[in-house]
């Protein structure tokens, strides 16, 4: 008892001294349109300006290569490394940052392995890692791109993709049930093509897409929850999106337990071969639903909203996963907002810089013009980009 | 720069699991430097598995003799098989010597995509084997991925019915090891499958 009175007495809870995550410096050699930059930063937002092609999302791609993963334009790690004149081979690329990251300040170090072009190397603190999970518990980035404009208009795959990303967030063996899934669905559409009549098999893969296809929906629908109620908790008025998983599968987990939904969809799977085998694919299964996203305030379905009123809808599920996240592990992760305010007009842009601000984390913003920031004066650091070279304004 | 002999033999131990064809000419090379005490050796043992060794027709293991000395040992638990995907793990639980039962190897997992079926699979040896003699429990060892996974649950559905017991190891925290590095997953088939103290 003494003992443990003595070690919480001197104990001092890493969160209180760095409250978000954030990059102090960073350092990229090599990457993209940068030969050699170095960059200080406080700890608040970081606006980031300059005419097209100048450096701003290269710089925000730089900072995504520090998570695990293939960056937020999920380029081929070769595509990162600058070009030379003349077809020369380009120089192995690499970003370093310090960042305070939970437990304290890291240096953070990834790059393209000289030895083989192909892989990554990552560093903590000059080692080496191999699991992408220790980076994972140390630091959370998450990022929205222009890509994104287009989510309510895209296909249900597309807005699966996108919160299975954020669902990893929270559930880091979501991946492996996903890949699990998937595979045993693949199986089953082989064999069901191939006109296999064997019932034992086929109800083997149906058992496997049962138990992983049920976790997979119950995470997603664990995470949109959370979502949905962090998106509702903004600062002010900025625009709050309601989501909810919808689909067969998601009603089922909404009515019963987990283990009774698991026997209705494998039961559902088996019902339905000869159907699966004329159309190919599973008519039943997590692959089948959807992110419902409505605009609160306006009670309309996200893609029934103007251009802008969608990328609002996009920016508070970003913002409301950040909060979620925060709750979760006890500080905000770094946000990468890449030309997110272009489309919002100024009594949105004003009421985003303001749960930027109460957000309390790094978040790195960038635009074409210091104007579209204008919420932001006083509350943010700003740097002009020209030319890949970056100046403090 | 190498005469054809070494070529070839280069050739051969790079298409072993596990070596390429750097360590297939540093292995020539080692051999080549002990010809006496390892390459002849190596060569004779190579010949004599290679003219000996058969599999048992009975369980798949592989031996010198047909039954296999573990399927012919009448010290074995004649009414419990252990269900294997090949021969590497029937000799990995042999190792830890933890059962005196007989085993059953199948030869692989089921892959539709890699074109592997129920007939690619010894799966009818076992069917046989245990509607023909006492066999009261069928364990299935298989590995816990998802094709492994798959595999038990087509024996299991394929040995329903015909009177035996069918068991499956363990899914969880592994001996020694510390909950904290355990991933979700594991955890989650630890805690489904806990019993009582």
């Amino acid at each position: 008892m003494a003992a443990a009175a003595r070690a919480s007495s001197s104990w001092t809870d890493p969160r209180a001294v760095t409250a978000a995550d954030a990059v102090r410096r960073v350092t990229l050699a090599a990457f993209r349109c940068y030969g050699q930059l170095r960059l200080e930063v406080d700890r608040g937002p970081v606006v980031l300006t300059g005419p097209n092609g100048a450096g701003k999302t290269a710089l925000l791609e730089a900072l995504s290569m520090l998570a695990p993963g293939r960056g937020l334009r999920r380029a081929a790690l070769g595509d990162l490394a600058r070009r030379k004149p003349g077809g020369e081979a380009p120089t192995p690329w690499s970003v370093a940052a310090r960042v305070d990251a939970a437990g304290g300040e890291i240096a953070l170090g990834t790059g393209q392995d000289p030895a083989s072009r192909e892989r990554r190397v990552l560093r903590i603190d000059g080692e080496k890692i191999r699991g992408q999970k220790a980076l994972a518990e140390r630091l959370a980035i998450a990022w929205a791109t222009p890509e994104q404009d287009r989510l309510f208009l895209d296909g249900p795959g597309a807005r699966r993709r996108f919160l299975d990303r954020l669902v990893l967030g929270f559930e880091p063996g979501h991946a492996a049930e996903l890949a699990a899934y998937e595979h045993c669905q693949r199986e089953r559409a082989r064999l069901l093509a191939e006109g296999s009549g064997d019932d034992a098999w086929l109800s083997a893969l149906e058992d496997g897409m049962a138990r992983h296809g049920i976790a997979v929906a119950a995470a997603r629908r664990a995470v949109a929850e959370r979502l949905d109620a962090a998106a509702a908790s903004g600062a002010g008025p900025f625009p709050a999106a309601r989501l909810r998983m919808s689909g067969a599968v998601d009603q089922a987990l909404a009515s019963m337990p987990a283990l009774a939904a698991e026997d209705r969809l494998r039961d559902a799977l088996a019902a339905a071969r000869a159907q699966d085998a004329a159309q190919g694919g599973a008519a039943h299964g997590p692959h089948r639903s959807d992110l419902e996203v409505r605009f609160a305030q306006k009670g309309i379905a996200a893609a029934e909203g103007s251009t802008g009123e969608q990328k609002a809808m996009v920016l508070s599920i970003v913002l409301a996963n950040a909060r979620a996240l925060a709750a979760e592990r006890g500080r905000p992760p770094l946000l990468l907002l890449d030309e997110v305010v272009a489309h919002l007009d100024r009594a949105r842009r004003a009421a985003f810089a303001d749960e930027i601000a109460a957000l309390g984390a790094q978040v790195w913003l960038t635009g074409t013009d210091d104007d579209l920031f204008h919420g932001l004066r006083g509350r943010a650091q700003f740097f002009r980009i020209l030319d890949s070279s970056v100046t403090r304004t | 720069m190498t005469g054809p002999e070494l070529a070839r033999l280069i050739q051969l131990l790079a298409r072993l699991p596990g070596l390429g064809p750097r360590s297939a000419r540093r292995a020539v090379l080692d051999l080549m430097r002990r010809r006496e005490q390892l390459m002849l050796p190596l060569a004779e043992a190579l010949r004599e598995a290679a003219e000996k060794v058969v599999a048992c027709r009975s369980c798949g293991n592989l031996d010198t003799t047909d039954p296999c000395a573990i399927c012919a040992d009448p010290r074995r638990e004649p009414g419990t098989l252990v269900v294997v995907e090949d021969v590497g793990d029937l000799w990995a639980i042999e190792r830890s010597g933890a059962t005196r039962a007989r085993y059953h190897v199948l030869g692989g997992v089921l892959s539709a995509l890699d074109g592997i079926g129920p007939d690619d699979l010894d799966i009818a040896g076992l069917l046989r084997r245990v509607r023909d003699g006492a066999v009261g429990e069928v364990i299935l060892a298989l590995n816990a991925t998802v094709e492994g996974q798959t595999t038990a649950h087509y024996v299991a559905d394929r040995l329903a019915g015909l009177g035996c017991r069918v068991t499956r190891l363990a899914h969880g925290v592994p001996v020694g090891g510390e909950l904290d590095y355990l991933d979700d997953g594991t955890l989650i088939a630890a805690l489904k499958s806990r019993r009582s103290l």
